[in-house]
């Protein structure tokens, strides 16, 4: 085994090339459609998309990725507007990469914590969105710990709402930041097969790679213990499998959950020495997926639980690249939801 | 003596079984006569033209929370009463969970002195079958029913002692009255919405309806051994249609209830995040809403009950899972009853008629009401049965709008409403 770990590293120090000419040669590949109009107000979630506005949120995401290249690395796409990034739970990285992502555009921010504001003082979300949309806001940024609260929200302002994670349901942009890197390392998505690992019941990341992987055409396997698997959430299409080693062999992708410390405190798995022996990724297992296998992780990781240092800094592992997609898909978000207000107006 | 003479409709008395064409007469705030109507008798006599209407019994409302005292900025004891009748009942029992929660004589003296003064829906008061609604202590059940009480429950939670229960159980036969129990495991509680594919794609916690079975199956072992009447309140899953049907089968002292949303209304209506969508016990499956109209159909359901549920504007512009559970029903529940179980072909009308009457007043153990007979108290409704009309929650009585039904079109509804005599509504 260890031989076997040991040349798959090797094989695997160049980097991998993304596997272009399989795009055309997938079947069931969704393609960008000449003229296609974004028309939506709000991203709420993956669930409402057709599979052709994934694909169109994907490439122009790719037209914005050249943007970070320059040495000016701004456009004026979002001049004027103003984007209120509303952090009703803490985050870091979605946090910073939307508040990279509007300065890119040239869009003015104004940035909330429920840390210390108005929130801690009994003031309701409706409340505290409606303030500051007072003040006058294009786009609210939200993420929240309950489930459907942006969507409370979106019935409720005239701007646009994006989802930047609500409770257990979705988390749009992480999930979209996934897909593009899956396809810009792999080539085409229609036909992968990925596995998600870990607490699938309390993630909204899980949840919007889901949704948007089958509309796709990818198939999705959910890894983890049964009392963080849900049964029913075979009617999202995809598989469920409570042992890694038997799925490791079978797929492109692994995107390994982050296990909220907090969890197993509420019974729900024995030890964190018990599920890291059941379903952490190391370098063993990791000679047993395929060679170009993808490992991703949406952060932050807790090293020595869901994945070891040797996987996650290793060659097969995109989690950096995942977050640096993340900005030109938050970027081609933003420009999208507010092109789409221009369009209402008129 | 006051006398009003109900001419020419079609009335339906469950507990003789009379359905015909009719005349009533009410003298005195009593019934003096059904069927024919001497003239000597309806001497100086209010008529009213009952022709195409249905004359029922007063329809009665055993699952009604008020929310006075303690939450008077949601319900009152006047607005569920003005509600009450708008909606055809004329009488409707109030639930104990108010603040502080209804757990002694002086709580049953308060909530009837509140009825007289709103003088419209006869307002029967329930009380807590706990101290404090604690779950911990038995409340003062005699005293509460020598003042009045119909019933004793600490709904809104169930009474999760087994121990505690039995012996609620065992007293209460003492008072000839019934425990009245929400059936939800507390371990099992905590989520917002019914377990299935639905909850886990919107990602909010299940509360699945085994949490219900398991205090139901527990109460029919109790019920069986104290020789006890027990009511299941708002029962929701096909499961527990099942469990009652073979308690009753085996001669345990049970009766259930229904409400119109779990007899309309599935887990998939919570796609949206509508926090009126909320309830407890939570909307269920197409097969949960197709047992329970079954068990209404022949007779598991013994009684239909709206567990009508203000909330202020506010607290249900929250997130789902922080909202608060509960929907109000009063002046809609006749047409989605209606709805669910007429029309969709599972009962006639006189079934619908004993479920909302005779049903619900042999449950509360008022022999004076839900009756069409001489002798019987003169509440009686009047029902326009093929009415169409919309849902306009606006225009409600109720002091309440968390209600999912808005612009809804229903087919029947109550034109009069009439109390010990006298019509306290007209459309």
């Amino acid at each position: 085994m260890a031989k076997k770990a040991s040349t798959h590293r090797m094989a695997a120090k160049k980097k991998p090339k993304a596997r272009k000419s399989q795009a055309a040669a997938s079947p069931g590949e969704v393609t960008g459609e000449e003229g296609f109009v974004w028309t939506r107000k709000d991203l709420l979630g993956l669930d409402e998309l057709s599979p052709q506005e994934v694909v169109h949120m994907l490439d122009t995401a790719q037209s914005f990725e050249e943007v970070s290249t320059r040495s000016i690395k701004k456009v004026p796409a979002l001049r004027g507007k103003v984007v209120a990034l509303m952090f009703f739970e803490d985050s870091t990285r979605t946090r910073m990469s939307f508040e990279l992502a509007a300065s890119r555009l040239s869009a003015d921010t104004l940035l909330f914590t429920a840390k210390g504001s108005s929130v801690s003082k009994g003031e309701t979300t409706l409340d505290t969105v409606k303030n500051i949309e007072a003040m006058g806001v294009d786009v609210f940024v939200m993420r929240h710990g309950e489930s459907g609260a942006p969507h409370m929200v979106a019935r409720q302002v005239t701007g646009s709402v994006v989802n930047a994670g609500d409770g257990a349901h979705e988390h749009p942009t992480q999930a979209l930041l996934d897909i593009y890197t899956m396809r810009q390392r792999l080539g085409h998505l229609a036909g992968l097969k990925v596995a998600i690992v870990g607490d699938i019941a309390h993630s909204r990341v899980a949840r919007s790679n889901i949704l948007g992987l089958r509309k796709l055409g990818a198939e999705v396997v959910v890894v983890g213990p049964r009392t963080l698997v849900p049964q029913a959430i075979t009617a999202m299409g995809c598989e469920i499998s409570h042992s890694l080693d038997d799925v490791l062999g079978e797929v492109d992708v692994i995107n390994m959950l982050r296990i909220q410390f907090e969890r197993f405190g509420g019974g729900l798995f024995p030890s964190l020495r018990e599920y890291h022996q059941i379903y952490g990724m190391n370098g063993e297992r990791l000679a047993r997926c395929r060679k170009d296998v993808l490992i991703m992780h949406p952060g932050p990781i807790n090293r020595g639980v869901e994945l070891t240092s040797e996987v996650a800094d290793g060659p097969n592992s995109c989690i950096l690249q995942q977050v640096t997609n993340g900005l030109a898909i938050r970027m081609a978000v933003l420009y999208l939801v507010t092109q789409s207000q221009g369009d209402r107006r008129e | 003596m006051s006398k009003l003479w109900i001419q020419n409709g079609r009335v339906i008395d469950p507990e003789s079984g009379r359905d015909e064409q009719a005349d009533v007469l009410l003298v005195g705030g009593v019934v003096e006569a059904v069927g024919s109507v001497s003239k000597t008798a309806a001497n100086g006599a209010e008529v009213i033209d009952a022709t195409g209407l249905i004359v029922s019994p007063g329809l009665i409302d055993i699952h009604v929370h008020c929310r006075e005292p303690g939450h008077e900025e949601e319900e009152t004891i006047a607005t569920a009463s003005a509600a009450a009748v708008a909606g055809g009942f004329t009488a409707i029992c109030a639930m104990p969970n108010t603040h502080p929660p209804a757990d002694d004589d002086t709580a049953m003296h308060y909530v009837l002195q509140r009825s007289v003064q709103a003088g419209l829906a006869r307002v029967l008061p329930v009380g807590c079958l706990t101290k404090g609604r604690d779950g911990k202590e038995l409340a003062e059940i005699g005293t509460m029913r020598a003042a009045g009480a119909v019933g004793f429950t600490d709904d809104g939670d169930g009474l999760a002692d087994s121990k505690l229960m039995q012996r609620a159980l065992q007293y209460a036969t003492m008072f000839e009255t019934v425990v009245m129990q929400h059936c939800q495991e507390s371990a099992l509680a905590g989520g917002a919405m019914n377990s299935g594919p639905t909850a886990v794609r919107l990602g909010l916690g299940g509360i699945a309806a085994s949490g219900e079975e398991i205090m139901l199956r527990r109460d029919i072992e109790l019920a069986r051994y104290a020789g006890a009447r027990y009511h299941a309140q708002h029962i929701s899953s096909a499961g527990s249609m099942g469990l009652i049907r073979r308690a009753k089968y085996d001669g345990v002292q049970i009766t259930a209830e229904a409400t119109p949303h779990h007899l309309l209304l599935t887990d998939a209506a919570c796609m949206g995040f509508d926090s009126n969508y909320k309830m407890n016990p939570p909307l269920r499956t197409a097969r949960d809403v197709e047992a329970l109209r079954e068990g209404v159909a022949n007779g598991t359901v013994d009684c239909l009950a709206t567990d009508h549920a203000p909330h202020a504007v506010e607290e249900k512009a929250l997130e789902f899972a922080l909202a608060p559970f509960g929907i109000i029903g009063l002046e809609c529940a006749l047409g989605l009853y209606v709805k669910a179980l007429v029309q969709s072909g599972y009962v006639d009308w006189p079934i619908l008629i004993d479920r909302m009457t005779f049903g619900p007043a042999k449950i509360i153990g008022r022999d004076d009401l839900g009756r069409l007979a001489e002798g019987k108290a003169g509440d009686v409704t009047l029902i326009d049965p093929k009415t169409r009309w919309t849902v306009k929650v606006d225009a409600f009585r109720s002091k309440a709008r968390n209600c999912p039904y808005d612009g809804m079109k229903l087919t029947g509804r109550a034109v009069a409403t009439i109390v010990n005599g006298e019509v306290k509504w007209r459309l």
